[in-house]
């Protein structure tokens, strides 16, 4: 699909007195503005917002809309982030009246049908994941750890056990969870890998000890690779007295095939925008719910959903409690949309979609081998990772890989990480065989490019309405506004 | 029901080309008895027994329109134009991830470009980031920044007159941090200016006040800056985005950081979210700043584009040292408010900013004519004002509530007192709105006054 040219700065398509929306002046009893707020306290200048008429505005933006690949029109197989389509029915239901127009503090006895739907939502998510409770607060995964961790550290403070300070963290975790970790106060202490992309229990064992907080861990990891050990890991971090932290980044593998509660995890968080389905929005808005095991409930953030006489009330009075993490309810639009999501699979939708999610990914693994040097030989999860040894000995290097699938239609797959030069490609369950095809082709031909022509693999992309970015200029000479 | 393209018979061949035997062999690596657990989730469901079951929960709740609402507080009822939603719900924009891969990301970066610039517009600061979770994680994280530029100094010191969920929320995120967080009081519902200076010594990373207040009340943020800065403190102002229509940018009164809730621009109520947390600041701080942001620069062939930029900021390349640990934030909400900004243009944004002043003046002088009710803090308000009732707001919410009217936010459970009722006039309500939202409060207290005189016999 060919992507529209670039647009002017919609500063630059303004014209002075175009108007898209009027409001009317308040019909008032002649008291002036100067009554209501004195000149002293009122802006000097006006805010220099463009002036536009409402086409100008609706074509400015639906052909900036134009310059964008998304999951709705390009496959998107974005290792990690799970770009998997949207279903259009969790957008109109999140978009009822009912939902979208009611306010926080309404009274809880007309908003029963939200507090019903977060209440079940706790309940079918506690389900898939098998813990005992949820909150729903957290407003994006890096939110829900930082709640998790600070759940663990009331924990801890309530045991007499602050002394625990140190979380450890896989070198190949995500960098959201050391950072989390230091923002809740803990030191991170890091936990090498072995080749096998696995974690280095043997280095575990060493690491866990007296002062251990929390072990932070993916599971399947970023290699896509199931972290078989799981059971001996759950040993060695509680026999050290610890606890153990699931970062839901790559739940989309397990759902309804294995429960990180039964893995022995102590906390879950979840991206509801990457296994729920909810629309990534070009960056947001998520939702990172977090999950516990009962004995860490009373830590959960205020407020809590509670049951009243048969009545559904915020319950704010839970002394233990972390606190607040978020203004009002947390992201509740994205809530509904992964409730309706969930709601449609049931428990058999649920295991479907990993199952379509593990075959896809074998399958395009299997697509590429051979071309591409698989970094954790042997079947792999939802996602795997490869690394283009051929291409490099060319002198091209995954990024030009990246710029020259955009060429051929497709995102980027994520790029040198969790280990260097790498590719981590995730398909899936929504990608039909056909897209599956046409991308391992594109990977083929970019393997042969790199060999007969890599200068052109070098300066992809060619097709898009921009060439390459110069990224270190744009961090030098700062253009941040117009 | 799912969403898989493939059938069964299709997965099945997949799977035989990749060479396992079966699905089990792809899946070995989880222990057998972890496997397949058996889920009790109620039964899948098509399209539109989905829609039904679904919708059903909607219908409990009673949305504005059906009440008429005079409930602010942070969450504020506007008027959304069509093109928003419209604009917003293209699958280019609501379907991408973050804009990491520029090339293919031209729109959303330029969005936000747009976005932060015309934040900065509006709060007269130089540099914005490109959205946080909400006003709440917003002022958090400007604490954290605050406290990060001012090494040695580890106290934040906060109005008493902040959101208290604001500040509920910054305890919370501080609490694994080696700071104090201090109050200083008010009188008559804004700060107290002569208490600010005393509390505001060398220990004081930052100053933050609110504007409007959370009574409602217009704070004189310029003294409260000139006094953070005697102090050599950061000075934070935390804003209505949408009274910057009308009220002093904080640009102008010389804040070193801008934050707020951006829900006003644009963003459905939601029951709470999502939300748009939004952050402006002077240009030394921002390689401290927290989250994404968007510059200017050149393709190979010099032609102009956009990039993420400052990424070594980021947990994704610093982890553990990184300015914060935000990674998704709230991108279609900062959309949004981009679209909403350039529909109102500069007249727009005064005229509703207006409206609002207006509106909440002619509203709250004339409930303070119905006899037993008063204002509790009379002075210059923007949307909001905080009422005293001749009974407890409470009540008065459940009388009104009985007419379809939501009365406002009873300020007891936010520490205010049992008879104060916090009302928010917006530009969604006309002026027979508010005249029917009196004849209810008149009716009220007709009735309690009449109470009132039967016990005093």
């Amino acid at each position: 699909m060919e992507l529209m040219e670039l647009q002017p700065l919609i500063f630059e398509k303004s014209r002075p007195g175009t108007r898209a929306v009027r409001f009317p002046a308040f019909a008032g009893d002649g008291a002036g503005l100067d009554q209501a707020v004195p000149p002293a306290l009122r802006r000097k200048s006006p805010a220099e917002l463009p002036e536009l008429s409402e086409i100008e505005v609706v074509r400015h933006f639906t052909r900036l809309s134009q310059l964008n690949f998304s999951v709705d029109t390009h496959f998107y197989p974005l290792g990690s982030c799970t770009m998997k389509y949207n279903p259009k029915i969790n957008d109109r239901m999140a978009a009822l009246p009912g939902f979208a127009q009611i306010h926080p503090y309404q009274p809880s006895a007309t908003a029963q049908g939200a507090l019903e739907l977060l209440d079940e939502l706790e309940h079918l998510l506690c389900e898939i994941c098998g813990m005992d409770r949820f909150s729903l607060q957290p407003a994006a995964g890096a939110h829900g750890e930082f709640t998790g961790l600070l759940v663990i550290r009331a924990h801890l403070a309530a045991k007499g056990q602050l002394h625990r300070n140190k979380v450890l963290v896989p070198d190949s975790a995500h960098g959201t969870n050391p950072s989390s970790a230091r923002q809740a106060g803990f030191e991170v202490i890091t936990v090498p890998s072995l080749p096998s992309g696995q974690v280095d229990v043997g280095a575990l064992e060493r690491l866990a000890g007296p002062d251990t907080a929390a072990l932070m861990l993916t599971n399947p990891n970023t290699l896509g690779v199931f972290e078989a050990r799981i059971r001996d890991m759950a040993s060695i971090v509680h026999r050290a007295g610890g606890l153990l932290y699931y970062d839901g980044a790559n739940m989309n593998a397990l759902l309804g095939l294995a429960r990180p509660g039964d893995m022995g995890f102590d906390v879950v968080h979840l991206n509801l925008h990457k296994s729920f389905s909810t629309p990534h929005g070009g960056g947001g808005p998520g939702a990172g719910p977090v999950g516990v095991k009962a004995f860490l409930d009373p830590y959960l953030p205020v407020p809590r959903v509670k049951r009243v006489d048969g009545h559904l009330v915020w319950d704010h009075d839970r002394p233990q409690s972390i606190g607040r993490v978020r203004s009002f309810a947390g992201n509740f639009g994205i809530l509904a949309r992964a409730y309706t999501y969930i709601r449609a699979h049931g428990a058999a939708g649920m295991e479907r979609n990993s199952r379509a999610a593990i075959v896809n990914a074998n399958y395009l693994k299997s697509k590429v081998r051979g071309r591409y040097r698989e970094a954790a030989p042997g079947p792999c999860m939802h996602e795997f990772v490869v690394v283009p040894d051929e291409a490099i000995a060319h002198g091209v290097k995954v990024a030009d890989i990246a710029k020259r699938l955009l060429d051929y239609g497709f995102h980027s797959p994520t790029l040198s990480w969790p280990i260097r030069n790498c590719l981590m490609i995730e398909p899936t369950e929504t990608e039909s065989r056909d897209t599956l095809d046409r991308f391992a082709d594109a990977l083929l031909r970019i393997a042969d490019e790199a060999a007969a022509d890599p200068e052109k693999v070098r300066s992809a992309p060619h097709r898009l309405p921009v060439r390459r970015m110069d990224e270190v200029a744009a961090a030098r000479n700062l253009d941040l506004r117009a | 029901m799912d969403y898989v393209p493939s059938t069964d018979s299709e997965l099945e061949a997949m799977l035989r080309e990749t060479g396992a035997a079966s699905y089990d062999d792809l899946v070995a690596a989880i222990p057998p008895d972890l496997r397949h657990p058996k889920l009790r989730l109620p039964a899948p469901m098509s399209e539109i027994e989905l829609a039904r079951e679904v919708s059903e929960l909607a219908y409990r709740n009673t949305p504005p329109g059906q009440a008429l609402s005079f409930l602010g507080a942070g969450a504020y009822e506007h008027f959304i134009p069509a093109a928003i939603d419209h604009l917003a719900s293209r699958g280019e924009f609501y379907t991408a991830y973050t804009p990491y891969q520029a090339e293919a990301s031209q729109g959303t970066l330029q969005v936000i470009y747009e976005f932060q610039t015309l934040m900065c517009a509006l709060t007269g600061m130089e540099v914005s980031n490109a959205s946080l979770y909400d006003g709440a994680t917003a002022m958090a994280e400007a604490a954290c920044l605050a406290l990060n530029a001012r090494p040695g100094r580890r106290v934040i010191l906060a109005a008493d007159t902040i959101h208290p969920e604001y500040m509920q929320v910054l305890r919370t995120h501080l609490s694994g941090w080696e700071t104090e967080i201090r109050t200083f009081p008010s009188s008559a519902a804004t700060f107290d200016a002569a208490a600010l200076v005393k509390a505001a010594d060398g220990s004081v990373a930052a100053v933050i006040c609110q504007n409007p207040n959370f009574l409602g009340r217009i704070e004189d943020m310029a003294r409260a800056a000139d006094i953070a800065h005697a102090a050599g403190a950061l000075f934070i102002a935390v804003v209505n985005p949408l009274s910057l229509g009308l009220l002093m940018a904080p640009g102008e009164y010389g804040a070193d950081l801008a934050v707020g809730e951006g829900q006003p621009l644009g963003i459905p109520l939601s029951f709470g979210g999502p939300y748009l947390g939004f952050m402006t600041a002077k240009k030394e701080l921002v390689h401290k700043m927290p989250g994404r942001l968007v510059g200017r620069t050149l393709d190979t062939c010099g032609a102009p584009g956009f990039c993420l930029t400052l990424q070594a900021r980021e947990q994704h390349i610093r982890r553990e040292k990184a300015t914060s640990n935000i990674c998704t934030n709230q991108g279609l909400m900062a959309l949004r408010a981009c679209i909403y900004l350039c529909l109102l243009g500069r007249e727009g944004l005064r005229e509703v900013a207006e409206y609002c002043a207006q509106g909440a003046r002619f509203a709250s002088d004339s409930i303070a004519q119905i006899p037993g009710f008063s204002l509790a803090h009379p002075g210059p308000v923007f949307n909001e004002f905080v009422v005293a009732c001749p009974i407890a707001a409470s009540r008065v919410c459940a009388e009104l509530e009985d007419q379809g009217i939501f009365a406002g936010l009873a300020l007891e459970p936010f520490g205010g007192a049992a008879n104060h009722l916090l009302v928010c006039v917006t530009e969604a309500k006309s002026r027979p709105d508010i005249e029917r939202y009196l004849k209810a409060l008149a009716g009220l207290a007709h009735r309690a006054m009449g109470r009132q005189v039967g016990i005093d016999k």
